[in-house]
């Protein structure tokens, strides 16, 4: 019998629930350690990065209103929708170089850290949030509110659980992301964005782009309609320019210099309070 | 002559009233500090301002007498202490007073409608109004139907005041609220808007029987009450508080709520009364303190 | 609201009858040094180029003395003192005795109180119920509730352990000059962090005084640092090496710029900067209240305050209600001397600021703007500004759209909730808002509605040491205050 040919995939990138090349149509060749073609991958524009956050703004109201509960149940959803998936996504990660355990590993601890995150979208509202007794007849009380979109830059690393441990805690507190895929494994991530339009997470709420750091960096962080930004890296250069362009509409810079995703630390509440705003609100009490 | 009022607002709607905002707004009235002539002025003023009361079981002819005196000269010594602005007393004894006051420019008030309670039928509050008129009295206090109030009859007592205005003829009409009674700043509110609009010639906070009598933030709210009154009809209501009211301070202070309320215009006897019997005394010393720059002792002051 | 439609009104006569005589607080009590070195290492010492400038009283234009300026050998001879201070003692005590201290300096700005108000009236324009009421009150609450935080800091963030940064560099406005500095030095202390402190130029008095209880305190030694100065002595502290938090309140195109300074160097960054906060009125708010509140909003301190009431948003039915009150009621609010007890508004903190006010009233009547001033006379020497309304007002205008920063009102109205959310959030700030409406499930819609890190809701401009200030968007990032209040000084 002769060999099937094979239907080869097309990566192509999330912008507000859409799967749609680049507006440039420019693309960059991805390429297995032995220089065989995997793919053409998409390279953003900024026009693409901007487009996203006009998608994730639009988005952003309405996922932060959504119940917690509802925010939760969908989180969930997207690891049941990962473990059905769980072996494409790993070949993905085998082919950006992992070995076969490796990725498979990987695999699991993203799809529990998408649970664990899950768990915290009804919860850290609770942790953080106070009721002030102030000196006067008076109710006051403080709760976090999302920051609202945020705009976050990837790590070359750990391509599928880097980009959740990145992601997730804006997600879970109610932000809207434009994610930068790492510009030399962006399989997983593009996979991942198919995952989640099977996976009840609306349109516009995740945005992911594949391109060159160098070209949109500036972008990500100087963008007037973002207000914060996650860099994922150890670069100074790029974390002083990241954190120059920030100051243009005092953008909260939030930088992850690990490449241990898999480090226990990762999972605490203390990321999500990261990309929140604490909101304060007084009454009087009387009759 | 009273104008014609349209447009009677629907008295089943609440205005309302935020009572920790109405606490703090006096709270920072009350921190006017007011220093030497002014100071003097305002002593002097609230000594006009008062209803000169007795409203006691025990009263008899001497003691509304011996009031009476006291309203036209509160301080034998000294000829510029101004008289008070009226007297008040039972109906029974209207008539004593009268005579006692007779060209002193100072008026006659009684409490009618089966003062304190207000417990009658209509028609009895309406022939004691009357009696009370025709012995003589220029003003009547009237207490509202508390009950029927408090029960969300408000029409009750918009036709009760209304037929009270009429019983009393000549004479200006007080409406009682009895705020300690109404509970709430919104109930304040609504009662006075009540009786605004159904006649009243001034708003009272209380008959002094019931406990919380006057308070700061109860007359602000009235005094507000009669400040949308007026910006809507034209027409000037006048505010007496009364009970708890005892010394020259807590005076003072009530003349700058006026004063920074509705402003000039109500800074006189026709406009702004205190009903009080201890504070006149009060008042006295204060003045005298003012001019001889020592602190008296009440043993110096006739209690009546 | 077309002004010019209005029925006729019926009018108040507040210009007439009963005044106040002047109730002057006074004095005599106060006393001020003529010249002022910076307090580094726990002394007062002369400034290493030698360097002086006046600090004046803006209600008489007067000098009260001079102040040092604050060069970069100065800063970081601060600087040195307040990390040797940190490594050899103030990380190494235990958080307990820390605590007392600052509990000990609470103590003795509420015994000094009076003088502290006293000061802060001449030297920054405030009225002084406002200085004797408000600011003196509430610095002292502030540290007496910080003081308490130090041993207890395990408890405040579950599952970690938090340890302080190191040496804190912050830069205080003028607006509130004392309690500014308790805002940043009792969350700072009570952490574990020592201080690098720049008050602002034209208010330093009381943070010099506040020196001298940090000395009477018996507080070690280069804990507490104040440098005096301007803009370069803010950049020197800035962009020092040795400094890990730079905690700054003031505009936002400063807060722009030091953002901009630090990037790249690690060191943690507060902001609090500036606001334009919407105050929302709707038809069925308990209105004379809400006028009050319209009036502690927007002229609390001249205005001068970040998180002021400054855009009014009123609902169309009650427009004509509202403006009537607000334009009799400004009629009763004495505008004057600082130091008179009755004084409702004080002096513009200084001239540059009374002509930027002026100038925005320019330009929103060059703008189409309608203007109500209250009639009242102001001094002759001074720098004093009327309360002023500005009707007639779009969102496009700038006196809408910009920080003022003065007694100056907008005026706008709207016809549904939707319609005044839109318009509250039109702006690049978050900083407060203001809701009155006696419905409560339309308070919480609204509250949770404006994106602004504090909101009244019945009331305006309230402030408590348990509770967390602070904006969203372009009004800053951090929190201080309250239990959040502690996070922008630790590690965790």
């Amino acid at each position: 019998m002769n060999k099937r040919l094979e239907v080869k995939k097309t990566y192509k990138m999330y912008i507000g629930g859409a799967f749609p090349r680049s507006e440039s149509e420019r693309y960059y060749s991805l390429k297995d350690k032995n220089g065989n073609q995997i793919a053409n991958i998409c390279r953003a524009s900024r026009k693409d990065f901007r487009n996203s956050v006009v998608a994730a703004r639009k988005a952003q109201s309405g996922w932060a209103s959504r119940t917690a509960y509802n925010r939760s149940q969908i989180l969930y959803r997207i690891a049941e929708m990962m473990e059905g998936r769980a072996s494409q996504l790993a070949e993905e990660l085998v082919l950006e170089g992992l070995s076969s355990k490796k990725a498979v590993e990987e695999v699991n601890e993203a799809i529990d850290r998408v649970v664990y995150f899950a768990g915290w979208c009804d919860k850290f509202q609770q942790i953080f949030s106070t009721v002030n007794p102030v000196a006067g007849s008076y109710f006051n009380f403080s709760v976090p509110k999302p920051t609202g979109v945020v705009s976050v830059i990837m790590p070359e690393k750990s391509s599928l659980l880097g980009l959740l441990q990145l992601i997730l805690p804006a997600i879970a507190g109610g932000n809207s992301v434009i994610v930068l895929l790492p510009q030399n494994n962006p399989l997983a991530g593009l996979t991942f964005a198919e995952i989640l339009h099977t996976s009840d997470m609306p349109g516009g709420v995740i945005n992911i782009l594949s391109g060159f750091r160098e070209e949109l960096l500036e972008q990500f962080a100087s963008h007037m309609d973002v207000n914060a930004v996650i860099y994922g890296g150890s670069d100074t250069e790029s974390l002083k320019l990241i954190q120059e362009q920030a100051s243009k509409n005092v953008k909260h810079v939030v930088v992850e210099t690990s490449n241990n995703f898999f480090d226990e630390s990762f999972k605490n509440p203390y990321c999500i309070l990261d990309l929140q705003e604490i909101k304060t609100t007084w009454h009087p009490v009387g009759i | 002559m009273k104008k014609e009022i349209s447009n009677i607002p629907d008295f089943t709607k609440t205005v309302p009233i935020d009572q920790v905002n109405v606490e703090e707004r006096v709270a920072k009235l009350n921190t006017r500090s007011i220093k030497k002539e002014s100071k003097m002025f305002a002593l002097k003023l609230a000594m006009q301002m008062i209803d000169l009361t007795t409203l006691e079981g025990s009263d008899s002819p001497g003691r509304v007498k011996q009031l009476c005196h006291k309203a036209m000269r509160p301080y034998s010594s000294d000829a510029d202490i101004p008289k008070v602005a009226a007297v008040c007393v039972y109906p029974t004894y209207v008539r004593i007073a009268r005579e006692t006051l007779k060209g002193s420019g100072i008026n006659v008030a009684s409490v009618a409608t089966s003062f304190p309670s207000g417990w009658a039928p209509l028609k009895t509050k309406l022939e004691e109004v009357r009696y009370c008129v025709e012995e003589g009295a220029d003003e009547i206090d009237m207490v509202i139907s508390r009950g029927e109030f408090l029960k969300g009859n408000f029409s009750y007592i918009f036709d009760e005041v209304a037929a009270v205005k009429e019983a009393c003829g000549p004479a200006h009409l007080k409406v009682i609220l009895e705020t300690g009674e109404l509970q709430t700043l919104d109930n304040v509110r609504k009662a006075s808007d009540i009786a605004m609009y159904a006649g009243a010639d001034f708003i009272k906070t209380s008959t002094g029987k019931i406990s919380p009598a006057a308070t700061q933030p109860v007359t602000l709210v009235m005094l507000e009450a009669i400040r949308d009154f007026y910006y809507k009809t034209g027409v000037k209501i006048g505010m007496k508080p009364a009970g708890g009211i005892r010394d020259s301070k807590t005076a003072l202070r009530y003349l700058v709520m006026v004063r920074e309320t509705l402003g000039n215009d109500w800074m006189n006897p026709d406009m702004f009364r205190f009903g009080a019997s201890s504070l006149a005394n009060d008042l006295l010393m204060q003045i005298i303190k003012q001019q001889t720059g020592v602190y008296q002792s009440a043993d110096y002051f006739s209690k009546d | 609201m077309n002004v010019t439609d209005q029925q006729k009104r019926y009018t108040l006569d507040f210009g007439t009858g009963w005044a106040y005589d002047p109730a002057p607080e006074s004095t005599d009590h106060i006393s001020l040094k003529k010249k002022y070195g910076h307090f580094i290492n726990g002394k007062f010492v002369e400034p290493a180029e030698g360097n002086y400038f006046e600090t004046i009283n803006p209600a008489t234009e007067e000098k009260l003395a001079d102040i040092a300026v604050g060069s970069k050998a100065d800063v970081d001879a601060a600087v040195k003192a307040a990390r040797k201070a940190y490594d050899k003692v103030w990380s190494k005590m235990p958080a307990s005795e820390r605590g007392r201290y600052i509990y000990r300096i609470a103590r003795m700005i509420q015994e000094r109180a009076r003088e502290f108000a006293v000061i802060e009236s001449m030297d920054g324009g405030k009225p002084i119920r406002e200085s004797r009421d408000v600011d003196v009150p509430l610095a002292a609450a502030h540290f007496f509730y910080y003081a308490g935080w130090a041993d207890k800091l395990n408890y405040a963030f579950p599952g970690r352990t938090p340890a302080p940064l190191g040496v804190a560099g912050q830069i205080i406005p003028w607006n509130f000059p004392l309690l500014m500095a308790a805002w940043k030095i009792a969350p700072a202390l009570a952490t574990g962090n020592t201080v690098v402190l720049k008050p602002a130029e034209t208010t330093p008095l009381t943070c010099l005084k506040l020196a001298e209880i940090m000395q009477e305190a018996g507080l070690p030694d280069g804990v507490v640092n104040f440098v005096t100065g301007a803009g370069d002595t803010g950049a020197a502290i800035v962009n020092h090496q040795d400094i890990n938090k730079i905690a700054f309140t003031g505009s936002t195109a400063v807060g722009k710029l030091i953002q901009r300074s630090i990037a790249g160097s690690g060191k943690k960054l507060t902001l609090e900067l500036g606001g334009k906060a919407a105050n929302i009125i709707f038809e069925d708010a308990p209105l004379d209240q809400a006028v009050e509140g319209i009036v502690n909003g927007i002229f609390f301190n001249q205005g001068h305050v970040c998180c002021a009431g400054s855009r009014l948003f009123v609902q169309e039915g009650v427009a004509d209600a509202v403006h009537q009150k607000l334009t009799d009621r400004l009629e009763t609010l004495i505008v004057g001397d600082p130091l008179d007890k009755n004084t409702d508004i004080g002096a513009i903190n200084s001239k540059e600021q009374l002509d930027r006010i002026n100038s925005y009233i320019e330009i929103g009547l060059n703008e189409g703007a309608a203007i109500t001033q209250s009639s009242c006379s102001i001094p002759s020497k001074g720098y004093f500004c009327r309360p002023t309304l500005l009707q007639n007002v779009s969102q496009a205008s700038r006196v809408v759209q910009e920080e003022i920063f003065g007694p100056v009102l907008t005026i706008q109205t709207f016809r549904t909730p939707d319609e005044v959310l839109e318009k509250a959030n039109n702006t690049p700030y978050g900083l407060s808002g203001g809701v009155w409406t006696d419905k409560g499930s339309k308070i919480f819609r609204m509250t949770s509605g404006i994106d602004a890190g504090v909101l009244w809701a019945n009331t305006f401009n309230k402030f408590d040491p348990t509770s967390p200030f602070g904006g969203y968007k372009e009004s800053g990032m951090g929190r201080e205050g309250g239990l959040h209040g502690l996070l922008p000084y630790l590690k965790i």
